[in-house]
């Protein structure tokens, strides 16, 4: 399975009876499947969709696509230790919720903008993150699977997030906040940008730190990896966080993109998504194998399903039968590649 | 069975099979007789598997036949070749922990009433199988219960209960302690008696002369050779296995380690002191010198590996202590044995020891990364001249040090796993079953190996099943027994007698068995 976190050179060396591909090729062909999927779907829709090559829609396709590449980092980092983290979509509610509070508050110095704002960017994401901790802490100290450890935020945390809004669609106009989803600077779309600087930082820190490889030998073989010396517990503590943070993140866009704090549907599905995601990018379920590069290609292949369905006028239940059976295809194509 | 023309229940011909850029077996062939305990050995990589998994379905042959029970056969999933009357016990035991030993024997095909499983009829023909086996145990409880051996046996009392004719035992005896082994012995005559026929893979060149009566000898994916087991030493098998001169193996001796000078001088670079934990350690002291190689000695569940764990910091302990040069050591996890210069290779390299899908070169530096990375940021220059000087030192084979270990042999892997502690130069080594389930050859280098650290002045405390490389490799043996240190032994003054007694006394056949 393609491991795009180790794409480190190494000298190609010829077998006897196989030519030997250089490894970036061979990288890239571990994820044909994807790729050849994604390349069909922008091939078909350049000539039946109208419109389809405009900077717009490409930047409408991008915009979407942001949330889910972001929260989809963090998921594919817990996933790599063997984990899930099913409260992503409802901490994206809570830093969604929260943050107007902030902005919009007439208490002391918050109101001040250059105060107000950047507090109201930073205490969600921390909040968040502080939850994602929580998660990790159920996780490691009290040994409870992470499934069942990450339900209890998806569940309670809606409920937070209904608290903090008084459960109302909380509409707001706060251009500078709003700026984090609406802002286009150079023409492109801030969260893009965002989700960019992200994506590199996290393939970086998979290849090339310690922590990206104690991550991959956690989820690899954990008991193995603890008599190594792996700070297992740290690690997976340091995953639900980052998962954490980066949901509290993709929140703040989704409610500046929509100019409001919406308890009900910010984030709504977003874990099923964003797992969604990592499965079709080739990160494996079961821990110890993980693509961040895999998952930015398995949000935009879900992604440009979705919008090819909708552009076509095809209804909602449809196109998600269609992306399901994607899935199951996507999934399927890598168990082949890897027997 | 006669002798010139036997009655043969399998005969696999002409068996060729290969992999991308592996040729697994090439023209290998099998003659099994019926009633017969065929003994089918052969370095690891020499086809054994490759070919048993031809014969029970999990893989398809390339080229060759197979003739089983009078008719030719080619089966495509392995549930057809057990209902044809073969099957198959692996190595690591193939069955469910939280069910119950009845459960286990009959999954698949429980008996029913009504759409229901029938449990009293379930637990009732549980017993009768096991108690034919001659094991008298509660078909009720959960498996994870039973010791490995009693464990092992669940595992072959399902292979009869599907009215196996062949029985493939693969590795049956690498978990067992002697004792047991013998119990297993005693069940393997008993499948013999009533007609069936196994196939009996193993490492353990001592067994194979008390419990088979024809031998194949696989080597490079070929048949070498096959015969009675009465007219072949021990001798000419290991150097049929290696494809060696018969002289040059006899001077090598038993295993690979050599008569170095004793170290009794020196400071104890360890000592444990009347360590306790739960039942499993009750009083456990042992010691070791630099430069000294220290045996431990013990049945399976002698709380041996337990010491090990409680030094290294994988378990807590309740009482008794630990020194490292002298100085009170309390350390909370692994981690922190590493940093003060302990390292453990474990007994299973699977569960324990390798991480499957990262490569040689990750597995070899995992324990070394936080010495290898500034501010978290792993030096990978270092990394790759740390992992090419011990691929070349310990002379792993690997196809590249980026090669996924779980590819290599399990002896390249043991070295991967060795060469993870030495690259942070450690003064302590815990070794459980260092040469366990691995290959003649890469054994007796290893053994070669663990004698030339100890001559660097390491201390090596080494776990092991097998009499011959304690006697040949320990300077001293400590032998524990039920949790607690039962005697010491200078290398002089041991025999394999007085060492199976201090080992065995005690610990009575039926309580292995409860």
């Amino acid at each position: 399975m393609a491991n795009v976190g180790q794409t480190e050179a190494r000298p190609a060396r010829p077998a006897a009876d196989r030519v030997v591909l250089p490894r970036w090729l061979r990288a890239a062909g571990q994820t044909h499947g994807a790729v050849i999927a994604l390349l069909l779907l922008v091939l078909f829709n350049a000539i039946f969709t109208t419109n389809y090559l405009a900077w717009s829609t490409l930047r409408v396709n991008l915009d979407q696509v942001a949330t889910i590449v972001i929260v989809g980092i963090g998921m594919t980092l817990v996933i790599a230790t063997g984990g899930i983290d099913l409260s992503v979509g409802a901490l994206m509610a809570i830093a969604g919720s929260l943050a107007p509070l902030i902005f919009d508050s007439d208490w002391g110095p918050l109101d001040r903008p250059w105060v107000g704002i950047p507090l109201a960017i930073v205490l969600p994401i921390l909040l968040t993150g502080f939850l994602g901790l929580f998660n990790g802490f159920l996780v490691t100290y009290f040994r409870i699977q992470p499934i069942i450890a990450t339900l209890v935020l998806y569940l309670g945390g809606r409920g937070i997030a209904k608290a903090l809004s008084d459960g109302i669609l909380l509409d707001f106009n706060n251009p500078s906040f709003e700026y984090l989803g609406k802002g286009r600077p150079l023409g492109i779309p801030v969260q893009v940008i965002l989700m960019a600087i992200l994506l590199l930082i996290a393939a970086w820190m998979m290849r090339s730190t310690v922590f990206g490889r104690y991550i991959l030998a956690t989820g690899g073989n954990e008991p193995a990896a603890r008599l190594a010396g792996v700070p297992v517990s740290r690690v997976k503590l340091a995953v639900y966080a980052i998962s954490g943070l980066l949901a509290g993140l993709a929140g703040l866009i989704w409610a500046a993109r929509i100019s409001a704090a919406d308890p009900y549907r910010a984030g709504e599905f977003m874990e099923l998504d964003a797992i969604a995601a990592a499965a079709v990018g080739g990160t494996a379920l079961t821990g110890g194998r993980a693509t961040i590069i895999g998952t930015l290609l398995g949000a935009v292949i879900i992604q440009q399903v979705r919008f090819t369905l909708i552009s076509h006028n095809v209804s909602d239940g449809t196109t998600r039968i269609v992306i399901a059976a994607a899935i199951i295809l996507a999934v399927l194509i890598q168990r082949q590649r890897e027997q | 069975m006669t002798d010139g023309e036997r009655d043969l229940l399998l005969r696999m011909d002409g068996i060729c099979k290969s992999f991308p850029g592996v040729v697994a077996l090439d023209n290998a062939w099998l003659r099994v007789g019926r009633g017969e305990v065929h003994c089918l050995v052969g370095q690891n990589g020499a086809g054994k598997s490759t070919l048993m998994k031809i014969l029970n379905g999990a893989y398809r042959k390339d080229r060759g036949t197979i003739t089983f029970d009078g008719r030719e056969v080619d089966f495509h999933k392995p549930h057809e070749a057990q209902e044809a009357g073969i099957s198959t016990i692996y190595q690591e035991i193939n069955l469910v922990p939280y069910r119950s030993v009845a459960e286990n024997i009959f999954m698949g095909r429980e008996p029913r009433r009504f759409g229901l499983i029938n449990w009293p009829r379930m637990n009732r023909e549980a017993s009768q199988v096991l108690s034919r086996l001659g094991i008298q145990i509660d078909v009720r409880q959960p498996l994870m219960k039973l010791n490995v051996a009693l464990q092992q046996m669940v595992a072959i009392a399902r292979a009869v209960s599907f009215q196996a004719k062949l029985v493939i035992m693969d590795e049956p005896t690498s978990s067992l302690a002697e004792h047991e082994v013998a119990t297993l012995f005693e069940v393997i005559r008993g499948l013999k008696a009533q007609g069936v026929s196994v196939i009996y893979i193993s490492h353990r060149l001592d067994e194979l002369h008390q419990i088979g009566d024809r031998i194949t000898i696989m080597r490079d994916g070929q048949t070498i050779e096959e015969r009675p087991l009465s007219e072949i030493s021990k001798l000419e098998i290991v150097a049929k296995m290696l494809g060696r001169e018969l002289d040059v193996v006899q001077q090598a001796g038993a295993t690979g380690f050599r008569k170095r000078a004793a170290h009794t001088d020196g400071e104890p670079l360890l000592e444990v002191k009347h360590l306790r934990r739960g039942r499993v350690l009750q009083d456990a002291s042992v010691s070791a010198r630099p430069g000294e190689i220290v045996g431990l000695a013990g049945l399976l569940g002698s709380g041996r590996t337990e010491v090990a764990r409680a030094i290294f910091g994988a378990d807590p302990v309740d009482d008794g202590e630990i020194r490292i040069n002298g100085q009170r050591a309390r350390f909370r996890s692994p981690a922190d044995a590493i940093r003060a210069g302990i390292g453990f290779c474990t007994e299973d390299r699977k569960s324990e020891g390798i991480i499957p899908y990262l490569s040689v070169r990750e597995n070899l530096t995992l324990a070394a990364l936080p010495t290898l990375a500034r501010n978290g940021i792993v030096d990978r220059a270092r990394q790759r001249e740390i992992v090419d000087r011990y691929v070349r030192l310990l002379g792993i084979k690997a196809a590249s040090a980026e090669q996924k270990i779980r590819e290599l042999s399990g002896g390249n892997q043991q070295k991967v796993l060795l060469a993870r502690w030495l690259c942070l130069n450690p003064k302590l080594l815990l070794l459980d079953e260092p040469t366990r389930g691995i290959d003649v050859g890469a054994k007796a280098e290893i053994q070669k190996l663990i004698d030339d650290l100890a001559d660097a002045g390491l201390g090596v405390l080494m776990i092991s099943s097998e009499i011959e490389e304690l006697l040949e490799g320990s300077d001293r043996i400590t032998v524990m027994r039920d949790g607690k240190t039962v005697a010491e032994f200078e290398r002089d003054e041991i025999d394999q007698r007085a060492l199976l007694t201090a080992m065995a006394h005690g610990a009575s056949a039926e309580q292995a068995e409860a």
